[in-house]
């Protein structure tokens, strides 16, 4: 309706194009400095600044005798070769090449699902699945964490009212998965809802003239809608590469559970933490995070370039 | 539409479902329980004895009402985070958008590339910068990290090219109004849906928060209900007398937590609903 508005009105006046231009490049471009001054001060304040610091921090170290020197370096050569950074770096990886796809493929078939207009009360699964995303992470690592455990959890109690041993939940061979597990209750629903709002803006002729060729559900969903929901998936992976990377409240709280399964250095994050602030070793702590960043950055690129670079081929 | 059902799908969704409720179920029917009956008695289902609401009363007054503190800061540090993070998307967003001036490409990129750096790679040095400005241990430890949205920004900026058709903002300045003026009386309404799904989406981000609190916070006074939480887990885990007395209130504290957000999720759906469609098309 506006849009005609405007139309109808710029028919009236037909100068009108050159006097918006006019407007446009002189006056009020100052006001466009003002309209995002705001965010961009706060951004720079409480993102850009932190970085540069934490890179400014990661090239001095503190010695015993000497006080704290510049080192270069030297702190980044530390990270690059010590075991416990390099085996957290290697755990969430191997986390994020399990849990991912997993996670992925259950929140594209249950969007696809909700989408399909086959289900009876689509609403009831889109608001449900969803739900977890509202639980804090701490809230959701408990949880699961009494529901794993061996003296009240109900998988321990089915088990023994059954007969059978305990599932080890807890134990280090399982932890990896146990945490997954937490992690793909936590965001499937997020991702669903994102490709699902994806999905409805599908133009819908599309649909009328892939029944008119003679294509069911799954045709229509393998050719129409999973190409259509590139960009969405997109999203979504980058999100759960930065995720993954960044794993700290599940493991931290699981840690009360198995202390002996999960150490300090068993993400990156959690070894950055005990670095700064049970071992006072803030040089090397900023170092890490810093490390830990650009890892993030970079393998978010990657992901970027390899997804993009395989549609065009 | 076909009118056809798919009672097989619907059959796997269905367990699909219980997959994502069942949990929850079980924390609904844990926060029921005494500590006794908590052990002894089937975890999915109600025990003889309803403790429900000496749960929650216990919960709530224990250790001089810390638990009801916790979640008055939680929705402290969160309504004020994601309410000023949201203001600020929207007014940059807008300004992004709707005018062009030098650098416009150049920032609105930046901030873009900044949606990959991650939160907790930031939180030990702002922690370590906030703590020469003195400001550790301040709820503004909380509430100015977090006021940083890069994909608000992103999601504002999609959503207000569409949304604020530049006709009307032409018609607004013919007829004499100032630029804030257009964008506080004309723009703004244009762009509620992304506003509130901004407003949601960082609103659960404070409020599930848990990094930057447990490193910003050691006075217990402050923290917020997933940082009080935590520590109540870890006293129920270290062992003694009280251990089951403890549990019971990490049980209905979370509970009580996970109740608020739930519930402004399933009241406002209509508007993140549509506010996530804007940004997840053009993403």
């Amino acid at each position: 309706m506006s849009v005609n508005t405007t139309e109808r009105l710029e028919a009236q006046a037909p100068g009108r194009g050159e006097v918006r231009r006019r407007w446009r490049g002189v006056s009020h471009a100052s006001t466009g400095y003002l309209f995002v001054a705001p965010f961009m001060l706060v951004f720079v304040a409480m993102l850009v600044l932190p970085l540069a610091y934490a890179a400014y921090l990661s090239l001095f170290q503190e010695r015993l005798i000497g006080g704290t020197v510049f080192a270069g370096l030297s702190n980044y050569t530390r990270a690059l070769t010590d075991p416990r950074l390099l085996h957290g770096v290697g755990r969430v990886a191997l986390f994020f090449v399990i849990q991912v796809p997993i996670m992925l493929v259950v929140a594209l078939l249950a969007a696809l699902a909700i989408d399909s207009g086959l289900l009876r009360m689509a609403k009831v699964f889109r608001l449900g699945i969803f739900l977890p995303y509202a639980v804090p992470s701490v809230v959701a690592a408990l949880m699961w964490g009494y529901l794993y455990g061996p003296d009240f959890g109900p998988f321990a109690q089915l088990a023994d009212s059954l007969g059978l041993a305990a599932p080890k939940f807890l134990t280090s061979g399982w932890m990896l998965g146990s945490l997954a597990n937490v992690v793909t209750w936590e965001f499937t629903g997020y991702n669903m809802i994102i490709l699902y709002a994806a999905l409805r803006a599908v133009p819908h002729d599309l649909y009328e003239a892939a029944a008119v060729d003679g294509a069911g559900a799954i045709r229509t969903a393998w050719s129409i809608k999973i190409p259509a929901l590139r960009p969405a998936l997109l999203v979504c992976l980058i999100f759960s590469v930065i995720g993954s990377f960044q794993l700290f409240s599940e493991p931290q709280l699981m840690q009360r559970l198995a202390p002996s399964v999960i150490d300090s250095g068993y993400t990156p994050n959690l070894y950055g933490y005990s670095l700064a602030f049970t071992g006072q070793e803030v040089n090397y702590a900023a170092a890490v995070s810093f490390l830990l960043g650009a890892v993030i950055v970079v393998a978010s690129y990657a992901v970027l370039f390899i997804t993009t670079r395989r549609s065009r081929s | 539409m076909t009118g056809r059902r798919s009672n097989l799908l619907t059959i796997a969704m269905v367990v699909l479902l219980i997959y994502f409720l069942l949990p929850l179920f079980w924390l609904l029917i844990a926060s029921t329980k005494n500590v006794g009956d908590l052990f002894s008695s089937f975890g999915l289902w109600f025990a003889h004895d309803f403790s429900f609401f000496s749960n929650v009363r216990e919960t709530v007054t224990n250790g001089g009402w810390v638990f009801t503190r916790w979640m008055g800061n939680t929705v402290l540090y969160s309504v004020v985070s994601a309410g000023g993070a949201a203001f600020l998307c929207a007014l940059g967003g807008y300004g992004f958008a709707k005018y062009r001036f030098r650098g416009n490409a150049a920032m609105s990129g930046l901030v873009l590339g900044a949606i990959m750096v991650p939160t907790t790679a930031l939180a030990i040095p702002t922690y370590l910068l906030f703590s020469k400005a003195g400001l550790v241990n301040t709820p503004l430890a909380i509430i100015l990290p977090s006021l940083v949205s890069p994909f608000g920004l992103y999601l504002m900026r999609i959503y207000a090219q569409d949304a604020v058709p530049d006709g009307i903002i032409e018609a607004a300045r013919i007829d004499g109004a100032g630029e804030f003026r257009i964008f506080f009386q004309v723009a703004l309404r244009m762009l509620a849906p992304g506003v509130v799904t901004v407003l949601l989406f960082t609103l659960v981000a404070t409020w599930n928060n848990y990094f930057l609190p447990l490193i910003m916070l050691n006075n217990p006074d402050l923290y917020p209900i997933t940082v009080g939480l935590a520590a109540w887990s870890s006293q129920a885990g270290a062992g003694g007398g009280t251990t089951g007395a403890v549990l019971s209130l990490v049980i209905t504290g979370s509970f009580l937590s996970v109740v608020p957000l739930i519930a402004a999720f399933l009241l406002l759906q209509r508007y993140w609903q549509s506010g996530l469609a804007a940004g997840g098309v053009k993403a």
